[in-house]
């Protein structure tokens, strides 16, 4: 990031954490974890012990971090080298990503930017028009319909962890990840101690990866003799009856059906059903006992938008309740294809203009890479 | 009776002073058949088999408790690892079986009280029951289960409601075996060993003896593919190897030139080994019985969505198991 753009930036984060620090939102056992951080232009700095919130206040105001980040799991010492930290236990920790659901608006929110000559043009490119680079990156200004199907997610996984894993709503925390997506935070000591393995099938649990046909009462041999499972049934089977059955008096004629067409058939429809009940979550993320994870209420370098705790799910509305840096008026160069829509008010598309817009619109623009400050 | 079907709850030493025994009146010639029921229960064990015992006639559990701890003093006095580690596993399937039907007969409350205590106290297992099904934490469930590898076992492919997972009796205790020849095991290791009477002595030779007898068994080679090495791994601890891992480990290692002999013994901690079966399916494999096929060894993308693939970048460039180790030599030249 040029020089006057990164200041603007990191202006704008010292603000917020003077201002805002009430928002960062510490997990639990604060001394046992394990800080990260990243300073603008800057690398990973990792292995920071922090004795307390004051401590961490006073990080924040003297390194102005782009991004803070603290340990899923705890330490007898956060701050020595991995294999003597000690490892004592882990919160389940989730991602869910709009990235990763591939949904058909991706392409008319993204954007490609020359890496010769910044030059940018709404979609994919393989070849600047402009200058004939080859190297190019996506940039993905945030949408609501992105949002808004992620939010199906999290609530898919959130009636997993309650139903069939037993964690109490008042142990999930959900997170605006501060870019695209959402962060879930479930601390239940009977999973805090899994590795990594264990969380791996846990994962696969969430995603309904990995399920057999006969779980659900079909038999390789002896077909006929199946019996599928009733919509009334808690976890995987009563979920799965739901989406083959549809309604209850479908039922019998559905499940005839689903029988006679066998084994092979139903292992086909299990994969199918995997994309629209599994609730499709990063499996790296949670699988990862070392993670680093973004801290809550922290400003996220990606948008300058803040990790921001969801009480109300469905209401929530990151460009009005994530959007918390300064408002006074900075004047940049803007060249941005898509249209954005923050606090309400609609920005763009610039191509290549000047134009006078809030600070926290120009870092948006900015950390995406789509403007400059004059 | 219930320390003849789980000998390893007793404390050796306050079961014998208990009994008014001590080891030194054990090595007097009348108790000649005591210490040959022990070497006994070794014996069977090393072999990879269950030694049985038949509860119903067990007028004497006495003797059914004194020759584990004499068996485990031998065991100890030999010194052999393999062969305690053996021992262990055999009396942990030989517990396994007790536990599964002390379980299944539930409806007899009386039975089921000491195997949940069993897994509760030495396992930190929480066992309850609902209707007649066995109740434990998914995390507890978790902790155990991925060291399986079939697809049932995937925590995706149980009942689970509210944080808990309902299994069956045979289940709950499959679950749990491989801690109890650990604990079986662990406890051989951490008893202090009494001087031991001459009679004995002559026993633990014969073990010294035994044990040098494994030394036939085939290698693991480091040329073995991780593959491989993961199905002896498996089959060394006893853990059950799903039947596609022992199709990859037979077809490879005849590929490399063993014979049925050779490889039969791997398969001697199976859960459920039978040496007549063994056979009988090697021979097959390797076309010197049956149709006369010889079976080859599945490729590196059969295995991998058999989830039996462990790749290490030796294995770049390979598609056959059996191509490990030599592609590499060729690309050196």
């Amino acid at each position: 990031m040029i020089e006057k753009n990164s200041a603007l930036v990191e202006n704008a984060i010292k603000e917020y954490y003077f201002n805002h620090f009430d928002l960062i939102c510490v997990p639990p056992k604060i001394s046992q974890r394990e800080f990260g951080y990243q300073k603008i232009n800057g690398g990973m700095i990792r292995h920071v012990a922090i004795k307390d919130i004051k401590e961490l206040h006073l990080l924040l105001m003297q390194e102005t971090p782009s991004d803070v980040y603290c340990s899923n799991a705890y330490y007898s010492f956060p701050n020595m080298p991995m294999s003597e930290k000690d490892w004592k236990g882990a919160d389940l920790i989730f991602d869910i990503d709009a990235k990763d659901l591939a949904l058909p608006c991706r392409n008319d929110h993204s954007v490609s930017r020359c890496s010769a000559c910044n030059d940018v043009i709404l979609g994919k490119q393989n070849v600047c028009t402009k200058c004939g680079s080859t190297k190019s990156e996506t940039v993905s200004v945030t949408c609501k319909n992105c949002i808004e199907e992620s939010k199906k997610e999290v609530k898919k996984l959130v009636r997993i962890l309650v139903d069939d894993l037993g964690i109490k709503n008042e142990e999930i925390e959900v997170y605006f990840s501060g870019n695209e997506g959402f962060h879930v935070r479930a601390i239940n000591s009977n999973y805090e101690v899994l590795g990594s393995q264990e969380r791996a099938d846990l994962v696969d649990y969430i995603m309904f990866n990995g399920a057999i046909p006969e779980t659900f009462g079909i038999k390789k041999q002896n077909n006929s003799k199946s019996t599928l499972p009733e919509m009334g049934e808690l976890g995987w089977r009563g979920r799965a009856a739901l989406a083959l059955f549809g309604s209850k008096s479908k039922a019998p004629k559905v499940s005839r059906q689903v029988i006679l067409d066998g084994y092979s058939a139903f292992q086909i429809r299990l994969e199918g059903m995997r994309q629209t009940i599994g609730a499709r979550v990063d499996p790296k993320v949670t699988m990862d006992i070392h993670r680093v994870f973004r801290l809550e209420g922290s400003i996220n370098s990606k948008s300058g938008f803040s990790k921001i705790k969801c009480e109300n799910l469905d209401s929530f509305d990151p460009f009005l309740n994530a959007c918390l840096l300064g408002e006074e008026k900075v004047d940049i160069v803007a060249n941005c294809p898509v249209s954005i829509r923050l606090k309400n008010k609609k920005y763009g598309p610039y191509a290549n203009e000047r134009t006078s817009v809030p600070k926290y619109t120009a870092v948006y623009m900015i950390c995406k890479g789509l403007a400059s400050v004059i | 009776m219930d320390l003849a079907k789980y000998p390893f709850l007793a404390e050796a030493g306050d079961y014998l002073r208990d009994k008014g025994f001590n080891l030194e009146q054990l090595g007097h010639p009348d108790w000649a058949p005591l210490v040959e029921k022990a070497y006994g229960r070794i014996v069977v064990a090393s072999s990879g088999q269950i030694y049985g015992s038949e509860l119903e006639r067990l007028e004497n559990a006495d003797m059914e408790i004194l020759s584990f701890i004499v068996a485990v003093i031998l065991l100890k006095a030999a010194g052999i690892h393999t062969l305690t580690r053996r021992f262990s596993l055999a009396e942990a399937r030989r517990a396994e079986k007790y536990l599964q039907q002390d379980l299944w007969s539930s409806k007899d409350k009386k039975n089921l009280d000491l195997p949940l205590k069993i897994i509760q106290e030495l396992f930190g297992v929480q066992v309850t029951v609902e209707n007649d099904e066995f109740v434990i934490k998914v995390a507890d469930y978790l902790q155990r289960a991925v060291h399986f590898h079939e697809k049932e076992w995937k925590l995706v492919n149980r009942r689970v409601q509210h944080g808990f997972v309902y299994l069956t009796a045979h289940e709950t205790v499959r679950l749990i075996r491989t801690e109890l020849g650990q604990y079986i095991n662990s406890k051989i290791q951490s008893i202090t060993l009494p001087a031991i009477p001459d009679t004995f002595k002559v026993r633990v030779q014969d073990l010294v003896l035994l044990a040098s007898k494994f030394s036939d068994a085939p290698v693991v080679s480091s040329d073995y593919p991780p593959c491989v090495k993961h199905a002896i791994e498996v089959l060394e601890k006893g853990e059950n190897l799903p039947h596609s891992g022992r199709f990859l480990l037979a077809t490879y290692l005849l590929a490399r030139g063993q014979t049925t002999d050779q490889i039969a013994p791997l398969f001697k901690n199976a859960p459920d080994y039978n040496e007549r079966i063994t056979r009988y399916q090697l021979e097959h494999i390797s076309g010197s019985s049956g149709k006369g096929t010889k079976y080859q060894c599945p490729s590196c993308n059969k295995l991998r969505s058999e989830n039996l693939c462990f790749a290490i970048p030796a294995c770049d460039g390979i598609i056959n198991p059996i191509q490990f180790g030599k592609k590499r030599g060729k690309t050196n030249d």
